[in-house]
């Protein structure tokens, strides 16, 4: 949530401020390499975009890719599941068009108003909700993710109910942002950021307790981490990463209906982590841009994303359960031997 | 007093619906202890495979008898081509298959019948029964009666046929049931069979006074889990007398005001139950779930 | 000086009194046992000094300090390291990861300075990867750094549990049957193991059934029946205890 804000200008400079020993410099490739490339394929893929529409589609991969990789940081890492994410996405957007075209807040400082709204939601019910485990905790989030729907769709004075509500366009800095291809540059900054961030945290002592934490409760106790405590704080933060990802794509969209918080929503977003791979930053980029672009690839399949979704969660689960990067680079690894 | 009367008449009726589903709920449960996301997706199925064979001009009862048995080859196809490939999966894989299962059933039903509401004429007649001024539907009472009959023979079957207790002794140890010679995963096929058609049975049974459509499923099945948590998961009784809970405390609510936020009374009291009752209302079993 | 105490402690659950009265005390820097035949109540003694139960009454003190109350985690903290009987592993990740886990609670795991990957994450995440390494070599696994823990074999998963354990540095650690399932060449590396351990000055206490190894390395036995303390004192004395013996024999007759 606030570490968003105050990440931003370190972050750009960290890594030509700590210029690597020679002897790091194989870890710094491992490490840096994939940020780097990440950093590449956002600059190239205005170049080779076709027209507005790709752009468009670009700026929604991106977006589902940070709240994929703030999702995956919770299921994936820490083995802790979430089927309600989309009502965080939904408190971002809401919270975001609300404040602003209701009571005339300027929308960026709603957007991170409510993006630790959300964080603060999350915190306050994780406690209670993280101590459920598998089936129970699938359940009570989907409960809370269901409660969220239904608050958005039967407020109709505050949130325009099943019509949805409008956003004006966003201008920062006197810029009217009102094409995808200058949100294309916003949203692919945030998504480099947090992919940055992301692969810092699971390389760091917190990111071996948040993998530990998907063990027995045994095991990770007795090395000394405080379980609900890092449970609920993953949780939060991924919460509030997700909700100002829902701001931001609210503001891009100018436009929001409940649908967007909807149970397949969280489903989308749990697919994206699931098939780009758990406990993989990398995964879940992929992974939101399969999601993202399946039902445009599969135009002429419309009227049967249940049916594709379902079926491709069974494939995955049944034959690749660990995802698509972490098999692939499995297979790389055994085939180099 | 009539009114209240009326509501909890009518809770009650909701609330048979809401247990009959749980009921499937509690045998897959039991069985493999699986929580199958897919179980109100089966009862959609049922009822949508007796409204089509009606609509294909055969009279109700074959109707409902294929629709029930729809179901059940629906269960056995669940579990056949997606559990059992899965093998010893841990309950996040579950989950998420299980959720597949439930968008595949709503897929095809989909992609067969479109996403149209549809509905099946009441077994013994429309024609309301007054008592004490307040209107009982007749096929209230056929939910309420098939709802009391699969409690009475689910019981029976787990604790007096050889088979029942295989089922269990596999549920509680699927080592030691080997090792018995209990061939395990029959059982556990043979239970996502009967889940099937417990489901069907209740999708067939609640056509005539809810409509059944695509996306029906994803609602019931989350409230008849509600209602099973309610009693206490594994329980067939608790699963009933929760559903019965959950289908008059949402009438009663939507009867005096909150109709806006009936849906949200399963997920409210799923939470709480959760966070304050693991053990749900009658939570004798020793379920661990914290 | 005494470094854990247990006091009064009992244990009921329903009518059944799983530990009953325990009274001992468990010398600072010593290799000791709690033995006893099964069902006797070791375990639930050991979940009682660990936290995985509040006791029902009684009071367990490490290094003075009482641990009743407080959750795992914090125990691990002030001092108490353990081990499994059946090693705990996180098998996503490799062997000396799994090692670096147990120093979790010396290092910096706030969320913010990790994201932004500070240097002082950096360097003392390296120093303790280091560390890892030289407990990896001490508990005789300097061959498995970086592999997976699913590659490894059994008696190398419980030595790379107690490499875990000592990450944190404990002042006791807890050895929950670490003889069990190991064979003969690997139970005097464990036996050579245990020797060096309390060497080094940390207290050691073993749950164990294997006697060979519990006399040979022993200084003290507490032995449990029934919930209730038997019998303790040096091997010798325990070993002529007639109330022990019967204990046993009553069992393997």
């Amino acid at each position: 949530m606030t570490n968003m804000n105050e990440a931003v200008a370190p972050a750009q400079s960290a890594p030509i401020a700590t210029p690597p020993a020679l002897k790091l410099k194989a870890d710094s490739l491992r490490r840096l390499g994939p940020v780097v490339a990440l950093g590449l394929a956002i600059a190239l893929v205005p170049l080779i975009a076709g027209s507005a529409y790709h752009m468009h589609m670009a700026v929604m991969i991106g977006i589902h890719a940070v709240i994929a990789i703030s999702l995956n940081l919770l299921v994936g890492y820490a083995g802790q599941i979430s089927l309600g994410h989309a009502g965080f996405m939904a408190i971002g957007a809401y919270g975001t068009a609300i404040l602003s075209a209701r009571y005339g807040w300027p929308p960026l400082l709603g957007l991170g108003v409510s993006s630790i709204a959300a964080g603060l939601l999350a915190f306050a019910v994780g406690r209670p909700i993280l101590r459920l485990k598998g089936y129970y905790l699938a359940m009570a989030t989907l409960g809370l993710g269901m409660i969220i729907y239904l608050v958005i769709s039967n407020e109709v004075w505050l949130t325009g109910g099943p019509d949805g509500m409008s956003l004006s366009v966003l201008t920062v800095f006197g810029i009217e942002l009102d094409s995808a291809g200058k949100w294309y540059w916003i949203v692919g900054a945030i998504l480099l950021l947090t992919y940055w961030m992301a692969r810092n945290l699971v390389d760091a002592p917190i990111g071996r307790a948040l993998r530990a934490l998907e063990g027995p409760d045994a095991l990770a106790a007795s090395a000394g981490i405080d379980i609900s405590w890092n449970k609920v704080r993953i949780f939060a933060v991924s919460a509030a990463l997700t909700a100002l990802m829902g701001g931001v794509g609210a503001l891009y969209s100018g436009f929001i209906t409940p649908k967007s918080a909807d149970f397949m929503q969280s489903i989308e977003l749990i697919l994206m982590v699931i098939l780009g791979g758990m406990g993989s930053v990398f995964g879940a980029v992929v992974g939101a841009g399969i999601v993202t672009m399946l039902p445009q690839v599969l135009t002429s399949l419309e009227h049967y994303e249940s049916l594709v979704y379902g079926v491709i969660l069974i494939l995955v689960m049944v034959f690749m359960p660990k995802g698509l990067v972490p098999t692939t680079a499995h297979l790389i690894r055994k085939f180099r031997r | 007093m009539t009114e209240l009367l009326q509501y909890v008449i009518t809770g009650v009726t909701v609330g048979s619906i809401y247990g009959l589903i749980a009921l499937g709920f509690v045998l897959v449960y039991n069985s493999s202890h699986v929580i199958n996301f897919a179980q109100g997706d089966l009862q959609m199925v049922g009822g949508m495979i007796a409204v089509a064979v009606l609509t294909a001009g055969l009279p109700l009862p074959v109707a409902v008898v294929v629709g029930t048995l729809g179901g059940a080859v629906a269960g056995f196809l669940l579990y056949k081509a997606a559990i059992e490939p899965a093998g010893d999966a841990g309950p996040l894989p579950l989950v998420v298959i299980t959720l597949g299962a439930a968008l595949v059933l709503r897929g095809v039903v989909e992609l067969i019948w479109g996403r149209g509401y549809y509905s099946l004429p009441a077994f013994s007649g429309d024609e309301a029964i007054q008592f004490l001024g307040v209107t009982i539907v007749p096929q209230s009472l056929w939910v309420l009666g098939l709802t009391a009959a699969v409690v009475v023979v689910l019981t029976y079957f787990f604790n007096s046929t050889k088979t029942g207790k295989a089922i269990l002794a596999t549920s509680i140890d699927p080592d030691a049931a080997t090792l018995m010679g209990i061939n395990t995963r029959r059982m556990k096929l043979l239970c996502f069979g009967l889940g099937g058609f417990l489901g069907a049975v209740a999708g067939v049974a609640i056509a005539p006074i809810a409509f059944t459509y695509s996306m029906v499923g994803l609602m019931l099945g989350l409230k008849g889990f509600v209602a099973a948590v309610l009693g206490g998961l594994g329980n067939f009784k608790g699963a009933v007398i929760g559903g019965l809970i959950l289908g008059v405390t949402e009438t009663m609510m939507s009867g005096y005001g909150a109709s806006d936020y009936k849906d949200a009374i399963a997920f409210l009291l799923i939470l709480v139950i959760l966070i304050f009752m693991p053990r749900g209302l009658l939570g004798a079993s020793g379920v661990e779930r914290v | 000086m005494s470094d854990l105490q247990v006091v009064a402690l009992s244990k009921v659950f329903g009518g059944l009194r799983a530990t009953d009265d325990v009274s001992f005390s468990i010398e600072a820097g010593t290799v000791n046992s709690i033995i006893g035949p099964n069902g006797a109540g070791k375990t639930t003694l050991l979940n009682l000094i660990t936290g995985i139960y509040e006791p029902s009454s009684g009071d367990v003190r490490l290094g003075g300090k009482s641990l009743i109350g407080k959750p795992t985690h914090v125990r691990v903290g002030m001092g108490l390291g353990r081990t499994f009987q059946t090693p705990q592993i996180c098998h996503n990740m490799s062997a000396i990861e799994n090692v670096m886990l147990g120093s979790h609670l010396q290092l910096d795991s706030r969320l913010a300075p990790a994201a932004l990957r500070r240097r002082s994450i950096v360097s003392a995440d390296k120093q303790c990867r280091a560390r890892a390494a030289e407990l990896m070599n001490y508990v005789g696994l300097g061959r498995y750094l970086e592999e997976s823990p699913g590659a490894m074999p059994y008696g190398a998963l419980k030595r790379l549990e107690i490499a875990r354990a000592l990450a944190g540095s404990p002042k006791l650690i807890l050895l929950d049957e670490p003889a069990a399932g190991l064979g003969a060449p690997e139970k005097a590396e464990l036996s050579q193991l245990i020797s060096k351990l309390s060497e080094s000055g940390v207290t050691t206490v073993l749950v164990e059934h294997d006697m060979k190894l519990v006399m040979s390395v022993s200084k003290h036995i507490v032995v449990l029946n029934y919930g209730k303390k038997l019998a303790e004192g040096t091997p010798d004395v325990v070993r002529d205890n007639p109330e022990v013996i019967a204990a046993y024999l009553g069992r393997a007759a």
